[in-house]
């Protein structure tokens, strides 16, 4: 069994030349970056942290945007034998008040010693250098050792075990930045190999084009990891550019011959919808094999307006692809075959509502369509069970758990949190669905999480935010998602409880939650409802039940 | 036609993009900075901008340092007609 240093070593000597990462931004000519580039680059960042005192085995917190430092200083920590862990950007709308307090409930927990970002966010960063922090140091990109040939003989990654944690993965928001996702070499080394066979990558032919940001599982794993270990390139654009101009993606892929791509479900509506054609003039999308939808539920609806649109531009059918992922299992438990579309279970809704059963609709009765998310990996094992523990048969829903030979190895610090998800070896996911011919069908999630855009959003976070706004009631705010079909995703409503019955009164109270949670989250909300006395429905135990109001909002305000 | 188009725009953005019809928007009240218009929205105003007033807004202009009121937005619809 091999490391990641030992790969860059290898890709060093043997392919020096061939162009690892193309590095895109808006307005400016592309970088390419070769093998013997990257590992120089990286180099300089592993001789930093032996200068600024950095150990092996200890975190090092990468607040860099998407570009060359941010590539370099990841591979520079690993090939230090130090663990990086990438922490999204402070953005324009986000309170700095409240990225600080995220920062430090992470470092709390995470206990880093350096942080690595640029000179304009260096007084962010200096706020973690407090008496008694973990954080010794705060290297900024302008600080770095000169290039020099690396000696990988002198490299401590070079010495790392393959049971060793190689990276952190956290997911975003208060909650997820206190759990972070620790993986080893050998889970992500196994993952892979195997998700690598299922997608039949080949890094002579094969190019992934990606917009997805590095904090994000599905960008660092499927879009930076598996390229650049297995020496495939990557096209990778910033995430703020995408955003704003959709059609990059495909003019980059046309551009590059890109073969590959992994989009959340929104991805394929926003580029359907905002896409214009005088944008895609002689863009010719015929050498993209697989687009694999991935990272928030999967909708066959979503498919067939990306279709539609971009068959008249090269277009493959059986290009579009579904995978169900987590950082847990370091990525992908199930991938569908790319050599047909996923399969399209249709069932009877009611049954399955009522009775968790997915059964074939009967005559005159309204179906629903499941997308399969595809057959379990070849190293991964998947059960469907009831709250008891005990494995369903094939077409009845249950919870989802995951054993695997590429599992996490804790979440970081938090055996609390370790012990509750793993259960005897195997992980449980929260998420809900069933099994019918070796296909998975994902239906729910047992848990309350929200997925936006592809981004966990745990709701607890946005009421402790809501619970601020003066007026409203303490501890009685409930927030949730409902799926809206055009954008292909959920969005956040957030319900409040206020004194006031004035409506006027209660419009300002709304547009002040609008406005403290998405400064506060970078989180848009589209429905603020503020309420009476008394709305919001509670466990016996005081409790918020979550479904319990998102079901009566939907029947009161959204029908 | 400054006035006309921050109430067209104004228009647009309350129903459109934030669903709440009845919310009034000042024409220096923040759009992109204070998080009201999220970055995935931005890009159906850019669109509607061109439809409307037949000006190019480019996407690296989406950004609060070009624009981040209505007033800032009208003149610069204005500087381009």
């Amino acid at each position: 069994m091999t490391t990641f240093s030992n790969l860059l070593q290898n890709s060093f000597l043997e392919v020096p030349e061939k162009t690892s990462i193309i590095l895109q931004n808006a307005g400016q000519a592309d970088t390419p970056i070769t093998f013997r580039q990257l590992i120089l680059g990286a180099n300089r960042y592993a001789l930093t942290l032996v200068r600024e005192g950095i150990k092996p085995g200890e975190v090092v917190l990468l607040i860099l945007q998407h570009g060359e430092d941010l590539t370099f200083s990841f591979w520079g920590t690993v090939l230090h034998g130090a663990i990086p862990a990438i922490m999204p950007f402070l953005t324009e709308k986000l309170s700095p008040e409240k990225y600080r307090a995220d920062l430090a409930s992470l470092i709390s927990i995470t206990k880093p010693t350096a942080i690595i970002a640029s000179p304009e966010f260096e007084a962010e960063a200096r706020s973690a250098l407090i008496p008694g922090n973990p954080v010794r140091t705060v290297i900024l990109t302008n600080n770095i050792e000169p290039e020099s040939n690396p000696d990988f003989n002198s490299l401590n990654g070079m010495k790392a075990s393959p049971q060793d944690i190689v990276l952190l993965q956290h997911s975003s928001g208060t909650t997820g930045l206190q759990k972070g996702v620790a993986l080893s070499h050998h889970a992500v080394l196994n993952q892979l190999e195997t998700y690598s066979q299922a997608i039949q990558l080949d890094p002579e032919k094969d190019v992934v084009v990606s917009w997805l940001p590095l904090y994000h599982d599905m960008g660092l794993i499927a879009c930076f990891l598996l390229p650049v270990l297995m020496r495939v390139t990557l096209v990778e654009m910033s995430p703020f550019d995408w955003v704003r101009a959709p059609y990059r993606l495909l003019q980059s892929v046309s551009q590059y011959k890109g073969t590959l791509t992994w989009l959340p479900n929104f991805a394929f509506n926003f580029c359907a919808n905002k896409i214009r054609e005088r944008n895609l003039e002689d863009v010719d999308l015929s050498s993209w094999r697989a687009i694999i939808n991935c990272s928030e539920p999967v909708h066959a609806e979503s498919h067939q307006l990306f279709a539609q649109k971009f068959s008249a531009f090269g277009l493959r059918s059986h290009t579009l692809q579904t995978c169900y992922a987590m950082a847990e299992n370091v990525f992908g438990v199930a991938q569908s075959r790319l050599d047909q579309s996923p399969v399209v279970d249709e069932i009877d809704r009611e049954i399955f509502m009522t009775q968790r059963l997915a059964t074939p609709p009967t005559a005159g009765r309204p179906g629903m369509k499941m997308m399969s998310s595809g057959q379990s990996l070849a190293n991964t094992k998947i059960r469907i069970v009831d709250e008891n523990g005990n494995d369903l048969p094939e077409r009845v829903m249950g919870e989802i758990k995951v054993q695997s030979d590429c599992m996490l190895t804790e979440y970081y610090n938090r055996p609390d949190a370790t012990e509750a998800a793993i259960k005897n070896g195997w992980y449980l996911t929260g998420d809900y669905g069933y099994t019918a011919n070796g296909e998975l069908y994902v239906s729910g999630r047992k848990k309350d999480m929200i997925i936006v855009g592809g981004k966990n959003v745990y709701p607890q976070d946005l009421e402790a935010l809501a619970n601020e706004v003066p007026g409203v009631h303490a501890g009685r705010t409930v927030a949730f998602g409902i799926y809206d079909e055009e954008a292909g995703t959920e969005e956040v409503v957030i319900i409040a409880e206020v004194d006031s019955e004035e409506p006027s009164e209660q419009e300002v109270i709304a547009d002040a939650i609008r406005k403290h949670v998405t400064k506060s989250s970078a989180i848009a909300l589209r429905h603020v409802k503020v309420v009476g006395e008394k709305w919001i429905v509670k466990t016996s135990s005081g409790k918020t039940a979550r479904s319990a109001n998102k079901e009566k909002f939907i029947r009161e305000f959204n029908s | 036609m400054t006035t006309e188009t921050i109430s067209t725009l104004a228009k647009f953005i309350a129903e459109k993009i934030l669903k709440q019809p009845n919310k009034v928007i000042t024409a220096d009240e923040a759009l992109i900075s204070s998080g009201l218009i999220d970055s995935f929205s931005l890009m159906d105003l850019a669109l509607f901008i061109e439809d409307t007033f037949n000006v190019r807004i480019e996407d690296t202009e989406l950004n609060a340092q070009t624009f981040d009121n209505l007033t800032q937005l009208a003149q610069l619809i204005a500087s381009r007609q």
